[in-house]
């Protein structure tokens, strides 16, 4: 993992990312459904212009290889199979409502802290951006904190 | 010398082909490290699965040591290396956030693309929560742009911020995680067993 961060950046001069990927999926949906919302809003007129779409960029190419990448390694090992993953204690549409609450509240945070676990944290403190220690800081120490709470769904 | 993309030492349309090799490398090293379980990931919380920060910090250590020694001996060009710029209230709000989302999801927006690749559907499900998530800040962007955009500290490192040598600050950091990989293992071993 960190020789392939040592790769990225000695290639393209950045680092990995998952997050912003997902954010073009955003803008292109919402600027497809309506161009003019999207052109009136500061945040995703930020990312479009009117010559290329948004998906039209680095971070969606390698998102793209990531689902490849992981697919491979589970076809490989035999770890392919459609199911939901949930501790015995907890039913399988708990595990599913909170996965969502989840996932909302990740990709919420993701924007605000302008990046996530990969983009901010890991490639972050790979070049030693002080921001990227305080983002994982900031993650690992709440994920530390709000742990009690969670416990039944996991252990 | 590197970084060959921003130098142009090679041409650009081989960009998206390198996003995709680099990605798909990125894809397997999380799934057959057995980061598409979300169990595994919490137990990181838990003390009874500490890959996460093994994994994490070790990445960390590799490229850091790595990317300052090519640095060092004129391989690549460290300032031109793309910083992330600090905003302080953001990375900080952001990541409490990001903080309780993991313990409640239990995925990343990386890990969570590899669950989706094997077929777990708590990972669809989570996915489809990123992109709502994503939607609903975009949509009150007017009203959070002034949390975005306060207390704006520009491409700071570690270094610059401490006002100490960037060897020093590797250094340090090394021996940390080499100690909180022997933390960790000292925990594991007292905590129950989880089997997923």
């Amino acid at each position: 993992m960190g020789l392939l961060i040592i790769v990225t950046f000695y290639i393209t001069g950045r680092g990995l990312g998952a997050s912003g990927a997902l954010k073009s999926g955003v803008v292109t949906v919402v600027q497809t459904v309506s161009p003019d919302h999207s052109e009136n809003n500061t945040y995703y007129s930020k990312f479009t212009n009117d010559d290329t779409s948004p998906l039209n960029n680095w971070l969606v190419y390698e998102a793209l290889g990531v689902l490849l990448g992981a697919f491979l390694s589970g076809a490989l090992t035999g770890r392919i199979k459609l199911r939901t993953q949930h501790s015995p204690k907890i039913t399988k549409n708990r595990r599913l409502v909170f996965a969502l609450i989840g996932g909302i509240l990740f990709g919420f945070g993701a924007q605000i802290a302008r990046g996530c676990t990969s983009g901010a944290a890991l490639s972050g403190i790979s070049v030693l951006a002080t921001a990227g220690f305080v983002t994982m800081v900031a993650i690992f120490g709440t994920g530390y904190l709000v742990a009690y709470f969670f416990r039944k769904n996991w252990i | 010398m590197g970084p060959i993309i921003p130098n142009e030492l090679i041409s650009v349309e081989w960009n998206f082909v390198i996003a995709i090799l680099i990605g798909m490398a990125f894809g397997f090293i999380l799934e057959s490290s057995g980061f598409s379980s979300s169990r595994k990931l919490a137990g990181v919380f838990y003390g009874y699965d500490f890959a996460v920060l093994k994994v994490f910090l070790t990445a960390c250590i590799v490229a850091l040591i790595g990317l300052f020694y090519m640095d060092y001996l004129n391989w690549i060009d460290m300032s031109q290396l793309y910083i992330q710029p600090l905003y302080l209230y953001g990375a900080i709000i952001g990541g409490i956030i990001m903080g309780v989302g993991f313990l409640a999801g239990g995925f990343c927006p990386g890990t969570s693309l590899c669950a989706v690749a094997i077929g777990k559907i708590d990972g669809i499900v989570y996915t489809a929560g990123l992109f709502i998530g994503i939607l609903i800040f975009s949509e009150m962007f007017s009203f959070l742009e002034p949390l975005f955009e306060k207390s704006n500290m520009g491409h700071v490192t570690m270094d610059e911020t401490l006002n100490v040598s960037p060897y020093w600050i590797i250094l340090i950091f090394t021996v940390l995680a080499l100690l909180a990989f022997f933390v960790s293992d000292i925990i594991r071993k007292r905590v129950k067993k989880v089997f997923y």
